[in-house]
């Protein structure tokens, strides 16, 4: 993975941006200290690390607004990072860059029940907005799996999903207003605690922007009530196309559960001598169902669900009969990452999505792969919306696995890609995928998504080499080739 | 000039009719069946670009959640299409028009409190941008992050960013049943409450209006019109039995006086979506104001301090549509303190070309506005002043 070549220029002026940066944010605020920085080489997705130029950990909007200008003044790139949990290296330093933490900004601003709301800083963890509403019986529903560490700011920059976006929404349907700040140091508010921001629908595009975009200060999410019940189904299947047609005929039926789940058998058993969920061993898919809500409502579907997995030929079904119960189905479920993480030195987990429908074929392409590379791997599949997570079984202690690993994940996403579905479904681009974006899109659709970065940011310092294979300067980019006016098809009809 | 509608058939010969527009200079009104022409400020444009020839599902798949079609394929074939296999767009939008015109306008109905708008559901989009360039943006699966969320930016954008020519969006089951809570006599303040008490209930409420006295009055739905007086709807939806028992204990607790059966239910909450018949037969303007749902009747309150108004809630007091004289715009806008926007959704056209339609944006934000729009549409040829003049 090659990020921009580091501008030299801009490294030998570190010593005058530090100071630039020190005269806005005092004291501790400013990390030059190379043991120090250490903390900020990396992010969740660990195997690419570098050190930043220098950190800093502004705590107050104006400090914010200050940083970037000055940055953009001095010409200097700068990768903001709230808990540093991305997946995607979405928050991999620059040696030639400054890093903007945002772990100080930390309060919950305004707890808004009568409309249903919450603002926070976005330093706040997604966990943390949940706890602040619990005792009054609401919850915040985007719940990725890093919840308890993961930042409401980070969950912006990543569209951020979780095992109950199928029926409850990503993060761009929970959030109502933001406030921001580009490049040049503006400072912005999008929407508020009113539905649809007015204009055009910019807190739809910086959801998501993965930090290219600006950098979000504040954050105001809808809050929902907790489901009044709570039941799962645990579905094992011969074959996984039974169970992919079993989570089919679910929906073919409307009925949108709050969470449904799919393991494939290498996962299974890796979660079941990790957790000792009480998982059947000898199926080839394991679907757990989650439906929510009304008591009344839970136990009517529940019903109709153990008889559509019955009518696609489910082998095991078993309900859960109490709280514990519901939890223990989820336990190992999700534990399946450090579970497998117990069975492999390293594993490296994907993010695609692909049709559901073509799952059988992806599962047996993926693993005719697995066979050629030599590498095993275990699948977790968000079953609902077809989000595929392989798991990529490999050792990086033995030369060359970790590259036979990525160009096997590599491969996969062109394989989802190919049949129909996407790169990621919740990881993000960041530095992962980056190079994977041609498979997707053609040079105008990239262009085009690039015109719109440098509405915000003209020089591209915000988070450069993140998300987009090639840059382009904006100059470049905006410029207009007008042809000759003929229409090429003089047979458009016209009146 | 003899040309004056352009209507393509393909994808490449929209891109045709952009490259001629750029290159001559000219500016095109973006159309699809022309329904929602009354909704932003009438077009600067001396020639039409009609997307309608471009119809047609591409692709349904019930068990996928989307649907993808041309942009100008009617919004009743695909209404007709999804509730044969009982599905529907779940953000409940207004009937008529083509699917690129229902994006492009961003609208939503009653369940926009529970489902979302139009952007929660727009997966991906195809078009061409001013720069006679066809691109695409999304994906047509539900879940994605895979770039920029263009999608999302191009829902509300009026056709002043791209010419749409396919859009997919997400699709899901039609509620097997509904039924609607009905309490009568509550002045604004209160039903406001009422409704609040109803959305922090665990029961899912999918729809949460306030129809004063004067609009109840006029409703085709009898309970509502003889309730004689203001009336409060509180809508359930989902399968038989769960809205049964939701029914009996939401009833209970909001000591509601009557429920609406399925029929009229689906009729009271179509009428809800339209306006109600708002100001239907004067020359009142029509206008929609979002806000937060425990600020709108003191907004409302406050418009009345200096004019005489008309208005009924949507989205548990959020929404409020107002019938207010002409020239109400500075008062209704000065009322909003406690956030949020106001949209002219009905006037004659002249008051629509010489008035702000959509709610002014504060300079910093309107600034990145335009350079957003100049990065679809650097020459402004499409549908250029339809939402704020000179963008």
């Amino acid at each position: 993975m090659k990020m921009p070549v580091p501008d030299s220029g801009v490294i030998a002026r570190r010593r005058e941006i530090v100071e630039a940066l020190r005269a806005i944010v005092p004291g501790e605020g400013v990390i030059v200290d190379e043991n120090e920085l250490r903390a900020y080489e990396c992010d969740g997705l660990t195997a690419y690390r570098q050190l930043p130029m220098v950190a800093v950990l502004p705590s107050t909007v104006e400090q914010v607004s200050q940083v970037l200008k000055t940055c953009k003044a001095m010409g200097v790139k700068v990768v903001p990072r709230g808990a540093g949990t991305s997946l995607s290296g979405g928050a991999l330093p620059l040696a030639d860059g400054v890093l903007l933490g945002m772990g100080k900004f930390k309060r919950i601003l305004d707890i808004d029940y009568a409309n249903r709301c919450v603002t926070v800083q976005p330093g706040v963890t997604n966990l943390g907005i949940s706890n602040a509403v619990a005792h009054e019986g609401f919850y915040y529903a985007p719940d990725p799996s890093s919840q308890i560490a993961c930042t409401i700011g980070g969950n912006i920059a990543e569209n951020s999903g979780g095992v109950h976006c199928l029926k409850y929404g990503l993060t761009t349907n929970n959030v109502l207003g933001l406030e921001m700040v580009l490049m040049d140091g503006t400072i912005l508010r999008l929407g508020g605690k009113h539905l649809d921001a007015g204009g055009y629908d910019l807190m739809g595009i910086v959801t998501g922007s993965e930090g290219l975009l600006g950098v979000v200060t504040e954050v105001t999410v809808r809050i929902l009530k907790k489901p009044a019940t709570a039941r799962a189904v645990l579905l094992g299947f011969p074959t996984s196309e039974q169970g992919g047609d079993c989570v089919a005929a679910i929906i073919a039926a409307g009925i949108i559960p709050g969470g449904m789940e799919m393991m494939d058998r290498p996962a299974i058993h890796a979660a079941e001598a990790f957790v000792h969920a009480g998982y059947p061993l000898d199926v080839e898919a394991l679907l757990i169902v989650e439906l929510d809500g009304p008591a009344a409502e839970v136990d009517h579907l529940i019903d109709r669900v153990e008889a559509i997995a019955r009518d696609k030929g489910a082998c095991y079904a078993r309900v859960s009969k109490s709280e514990e119960e519901r939890l223990a189905f989820w336990a190992g479920r999700k534990a399946a990452f450090p579970a497998v993480g117990r069975i492999s030195p390293d594993y490296y987990c994907m993010d695609g999505t692909i049709p559901r429908k073509a799952l059988p074929l992806v599962l047996q392409r993926m693993q005719e792969m697995s066979d050629r590379c030599g590498l095993r791997v275990a699948n977790v599949f968000h079953a609902g919306d077809g989000n595929l997570h392989p798991l990529i079984l490999y050792d990086a202690n033995k030369p060359g696995e970790l590259e036979a690993a990525e160009e096997f994940g590599n491969n996969i996403l062109r394989l989802c890609v190919e049949v129909g579905g996407v790169l990621t479904g919740e990881h993000g681009v960041g530095v992962e995928k980056r190079d994977l974006m041609t498979d997707q899109f053609d040079e105008a659709d990239l262009q085009q998504q690039q015109r719109l970065k440098c509405a915000f940011d003209p020089d591209g310092l915000l988070n450069p080499g993140k998300v987009f294979p090639t840059l382009h300067r904006c100059a470049e980019l905006g410029r207009l080739h007008v042809h000759q006016g003929e229409l090429r098809f003089p047979d458009i009809p016209r009146f | 000039m003899t040309i004056t509608t352009l209507k393509p058939e393909t994808a490449a010969q929209v891109t045709d009719a952009v490259r001629w527009a750029l290159s001559a200079g000219e500016p095109l009104e973006i159309l699809g069946s022309g329904s929602r022409r009354g909704l932003g400020r009438p077009v600067q444009a001396g020639h039409a670009l009609d997307l309608s020839g471009l119809s047609g599902v591409i692709a349904y798949e019930p068990e996928e959640l989307v649907l993808t079609a041309l942009a100008g394929t009617p919004m009743a074939t695909i209404r007709v299409l999804l509730a044969d296999r009982g599905q529907h767009l779940a953000f409940e939008p207004p009937e008529g028009g083509t699917l690129g015109g229902l994006v492009a306008s961003g609208l939503a109905g009653p369940r926009r409190i529970s489902v979302g708008s139009a952007r929660d559901h727009t997966l991906g989009i195809a078009g061409v941008s001013g720069r006679a360039e066809a691109y695409k943006g999304g994906g047509k699966v539900v879940k994605n992050v895979t770039g920029y969320d263009v999608p999302k930016l191009m829902t509300g954008s009026f056709g002043t960013l791209t010419a749409l020519t396919e859009i997919t969006v997400k699709v899901l089951p039609a509620p097997e049943d509904s039924a609607t809570l009905l309490l009568s006599g509550l002045d604004d303040a209160a039903a406001v409450a009422m409704l609040d008490r109803a959305l922090r209930s665990p029961y899912e409420v999918s729809g949460a209006a306030h129809l004063p006295a004067g609009i109840a009055a006029r409703s085709g739905v009898s309970a509502v019109s003889r309730a004689g007086g203001a009336v409060t709807l509180v809508r359930l939806e989902g399968f038989g039995p769960s809205v049964a028992a939701r029914v009996t204990m939401l009833r209970e607790e909001l000591r509601a006086d009557a429920v609406l059966g399925r029929d009229e239910s689906l009729a009271v909450w179509r009428e809800v979506r339209d306006g109600a018949g708002l100001g239907e037969g004067s020359d009142a303007h029509l206008w929609k104001l979002s806000v937060p749902p425990s600020a709108g009747p003191a907004t409302v309150e406050a418009i009345r301090r200096t004019l005489d108004v008309e208005v009924f809630y949507d989205w548990g007091g959020g929404l409020v549509w107002l019938a207010a004289p002409p020239d109400s715009g500075a008062a209704i806008r000065g009322a909003l303190t406690a956030g949020g926007h106001a949209t002219l959704v009905r006037a004659p056209e002249p008051v629509r070309a010489a008035t702000d339609v959509f709610q002014p944006l504060p300079e910093a934000l309107m600034a990145l506005s335009r350079r957003v729009k100049e990065s679809f549409d650097p020459k402004g040829i499409l549908n250029p002043g339809r939402m704020y003049a000179g963008l």
